[in-house]
């Protein structure tokens, strides 16, 4: 009897050790596909169009990795740029990010030591995808802590496919979040993992995690804030333990140096608020490891007394510790935030007071439909993630739900921060499509091995075999799960699997009876009705994710394309006016446009300009601002004060181009009349309306930027009828006098001005001097302009 | 008052008592932690006589005795063997995490130092 329990048991043994290793495998194969299902599918834009380096940001990263490969290391950290923000110039390692840049390049010297001569340019256009492989990898170990291997293939399946991470991560978008959101999640999952084992090691990789999250994106403070908050909490509801203090404790103190290591952060990793909120808890998880400690030492009513005494002198000193603190953050004017921080978390400051954030467009709250549009499904399996994440509640799910609810609030104030919110949501989803498939298939399978119990009950009556039963049950149980899972994620042969789960369940039924009768079990058509279901709405959501990166997220901004009934016709006019400029003007041109073109002419024209999409001097913007929106011999004063020679506009009235800079001309006027005061507003609208027809007011009509964007516009169809806005143009026939056209491209979308150089007469000059200085005397208490 | 006092001097006695009782191990780990803080708080004491530049050099010193007395805090925690959560990690183990978060902390340091 006892060597058959044993055989029985060996085998059973055996063949629960082939199935978990099968079940690994399957594992590690499905991880496989997925990472290539997450590079693949954001190469639409490169089958599309081609393989070129998307949008405005990623052309200033790619000129820093174009010098990082090109001067090494030390030149690239010690990099001061004076072709851009001329005449100011910009010292590049101590403001960028370098964690892209870096990675970048490492992957290009790697491949070049080992004669796989790829350019940079491909290896910045494929990085991204690549990274999103990793995400998805990084979140199948991060949903796996918190719930087991099925909710994590299901988590990583969704996330590679999400349109909120694919339209920042498609091939050719090569920014900051390319890199960064892998590293979040890779960050948080250290984090859990520590939280998990207590592990010292895992602590010091998630600290080392965490450097590389600072190095690659502003967005470090979310990690900084959400762990110290998940810490209180965990506090809070009772769950401190010492895995928590190993957890935390180290990633305080070496994660504030290695973010004071980062040139960009610097002091700012001590200094500023952004950062208290992990000091302070850092404070508070000491005190609370004091209390336990001590709470262990003493009986119980010593520690009563040790309790009121501590009270006592406690208080007085954390009063006297509060009022210092509070005395000094509210010294400075912003409670030491800065400003982007603040228009995260009152969304009305950047209207207010900071024009620039609150012009770009991605700094806007999303509407309704964008959360649709950008995590689909998701949006309504989140909730029930939540709920699966409560039974049981552990440090790692309630870590998940605090990380959710605070993305989705975040995600409402800016829609560029439901990136954020994207690898929450699909965790969550994950979780929940998880254990609804886990319940449907259980049912099933309960359900068919009841109708098989008739056969075998009078099998299992003997001890013996009731105890081999019960240690296969237990074996197979795992495996069966294992299985189950797998059997999820290949979404195929669910039959095939069902049936070799009951042979060996058939011996092993009666006691598995007892056991699932505890169990809530579904009628077996209604969990396979659930089961295809649930399949289909997977389904649909693939068909959306391909559409929304193929259709939505794939354009590359620079090369615009439109159908029409006689063909395709495709735009490529910047590239063409960047490398006119590049071929046509001496290398020690200075361009003048409006700040989000200025990295783009940086990288492909190679010119110096005089502001980009860097954004860090408002002054400088609102002088280029304020030359745009004043007559041509104001204009010409500015600019040739800034020694430009060549004046960049952007215009789509011929094609019907909407984002040029007729349209974005409101905004110069009010950051131009942020600092100087003489442009207002009011001059450039009609009614409050803001046109260009021949309602405009005087002050638009002859302003630089209209002259210059509708000067000979006239000669194309002869009435000026200007497509973007949908009327004709109000002033028709005029002439340039300060300036004169270099060139406009095929489709007149970029329009390059040369400014003219000065007379050579000076006796005009003096005589128009004395008169204006007289009509200046009774002018009185009009504003006077700085630049006449 | 009196009882207050009493109290006092009895909470302290225990106190003493039960942490007498601990095992030498453990309390090396825990002079070493009070000479970490320690120097610390001089550190602190001579930046606010002598003013804080070089603010990197300051901030490194000051964390990397902070540091090693939080490291040397979770030593202490998985070794100590009333601990049911680190019952089966090998002492040896928990030791050579320590000197590897150590390593890793003091090679920031000593580039951060200036």
């Amino acid at each position: 009897m006892a060597e058959l329990e044993a055989t029985v048991a060996a085998s059973g043994g055996g063949s629960a050790r082939l199935r978990k290793a099968f079940g690994g495998v399957l594992c590690a194969f499905t991880l496989l596909l997925i990472g290539i299902l997450a590079f693949s599918i954001r190469l639409f834009s490169v089958i599309k169009y081609e393989s070129v380096i998307h949008e405005f940001d990623p052309y200033f990263n790619y000129r820093v990795t174009q010098f990082l490969t090109k001067s090494g290391i030390y030149e690239f950290w010690n990099w001061f740029d004076d072709r851009t923000w001329y005449p100011l110039g910009r010292v590049i390692g101590g403001t960028v990010y370098p964690g892209l840049t870096l990675t970048a390049g490492t992957i290009w010297w790697l491949l070049n030591s080992i004669n796989i001569p790829l350019s940079v340019e491909t290896v910045c256009v494929f990085t991204a995808p690549i990274f999103s492989a990793n995400a998805s990898w990084a979140t199948y170990l991060l949903t796996k802590e918190a719930k087991g291997h099925g909710a994590g293939l299901m988590a990583a399946t969704i996330l590679a496919m999400v349109p909120s991470y694919i339209s920042r991560s498609v091939a050719g978008s090569y920014d900051n979040e390319a890199v960064a959101i892998f590293a979040l999640i890779f960050t948080f999952y250290l984090y859990i993992k520590t939280l998990n084992t207590g592990s010292l090691f895992y602590a010091t990789l998630n600290a080392l995690s965490y450097f590389y999250m600072v190095c690659s994106w502003g967005g470090y403070t979310f990690i900084i804030n959400l762990i110290p908050m998940h810490v209180l909490l965990c506090i809070v509801t009772g769950r401190y333990s010492s895995r928590l203090y190993i957890a935390y404790a180290p990633l305080v103190v070496l994660g504030t140096l290695l973010a004071a290591l980062v040139p960009v952060v610097g002091f700012n990793a001590v200094l500023t608020s952004e950062h208290f909120a992990s000091f302070l808890v850092f404070i508070i998880l000491h005190v609370v490891a004091l209390v336990y400690y001590i709470k262990g030492l003493l009986t119980h009513r010593l520690f009563k007394v040790a309790t009121t005494f501590v009270i006592t002198v406690g208080l007085a000193l954390c009063f006297a510790a509060v009022a210092i603190l509070v005395a000094l953050v509210a010294s400075s004017p912003t409670k030491g935030w800065s400003g982007r921080s603040l228009s995260l978390l009152d969304p009305t400051y950047a209207s207010k007071y900071i024009p620039i954030i609150a012009s770009v467009s991605e700094h806007q709250p999303p509407t309704w439909p964008s959360y649709f549009m950008d995590i689909n499904v998701l949006a309504f399996l989140v909730p029930a993630g939540i709920i699966s994440c409560f039974l049981p509640l552990s440090d790692a799910s309630s870590f998940l739900v605090l990380y959710l609810v605070t993305s989705v609030y975040f995600s409402g104030v800016m829609v560029r921060l439901m990136l954020v919110l994207a690898p929450a949501a699909c965790i969550l989803s994950g979780i929940a499509l998880s254990e609804a498939f886990n319940v449907l298939t259980r049912s099933m399978k309960f359900q068919r091995s009841r109708s098989d119990d008739g056969l075998s009950t009078a099998r299992d009556s003997t001890p013996g075999s009731s105890s081999a039963a019960a240690t296969i049950t237990s074996s197979t149980e795992n495996d069966n799960m294992t299985n189950e899972k797998a059997e999820n994620v290949s979404k195929e042969r669910p039959s095939n699997k069902n049936r070799k789960k009951e042979k060996e369940s058939v011996g092993s039924s009666a006691v598995r009876h007892e056991k699932e009768e505890k169990l809530c079990v579904l009628p077996s058509e209604a969990s396979a009705m659930g089961i295809l279901s649930l399949i289909i709405l997977c389904g649909l959501y693939v068909v959306h994710c391909v559409w929304a990166a193929a259709e939505a997220y794939s354009a590359p901004s620079i090369v615009l394309t439109s159908r029409s009934h006689d063909g395709l016709h495709v735009f490529d006019d910047f590239r063409e006016a960047y490398a006119w400029l590049s071929h046509n003007t001496e290398v020690e041109d200075k361009v003048a446009s409006w700040w989000d073109y200025g990295y783009q002419t940086t990288a492909m024209a190679n010119r110096t300009v005089i502001v980009d999409n860097n954004t860090w001097n408002n002054t400088h913007i609102a002088t280029v601002g304020t030359a745009m929106s004043s007559p041509e011999k104001a204009a010409w004063e500015i600019f040739n004060s800034l020694d430009v020679k060549y004046v960049l506009v952007v215009f789509g009235g011929l094609i019907g181009y909407p984002s040029d800079d007729i349209n974005k001309f409101l905004w110069m006027v009010r950051i131009g009349g942020g600092v100087f005061p003489h442009i207002k507003e009011q001059d450039y609208l009609k009614d409050g309306n803001y046109r260009v027809d021949a309602q405009g007011t005087p002050t638009m009509l002859n302003c630089l930027m209209y002259k210059l964007c509708y000067y000979r516009f006239v000669e194309t169809d002869g009435k000026g009828f200007d497509r973007a806005r949908r009327y004709e143009i109000g002033r028709k026939h005029f002439k340039l006098t300060h300036f004169e056209e270099a060139f406009t491209t095929h489709h007149w979308m970029v329009r390059i001005y040369k400014l003219k150089s000065q007379k050579n007469r000076v006796q005009g000059v003096l005589k128009l001097k004395s008169s204006s200085k007289t009509s200046s005397m009774h002018k009185g208490g009009r504003k006077k302009n700085p630049w006449q | 008052m009196p009882k207050a006092a009493g109290d006092a001097k009895l909470l302290i006695q225990s106190l003493s008592k039960a942490y007498a009782a601990t095992p030498t191990n453990l309390k090396i780990i825990d002079l070493y932690v009070v000479f970490a803080v320690a120097t610390a708080v001089v550190q602190v004491v001579y930046m606010g006589v002598v003013g804080s530049f070089p603010f990197n050099s300051f901030l490194s010193g000051v964390l990397s005795c902070i540091g090693t007395a939080v490291l040397a805090v979770c030593l202490r925690i998985q070794v100590n063997k009333d601990n049911k959560e680190f019952k089966d990690l090998a002492p040896e183990r928990a030791f050579a995490d320590f000197v590897l978060c150590n390593l890793v902390l003091h090679l920031v340091i000593m580039n951060f130092l200036g």
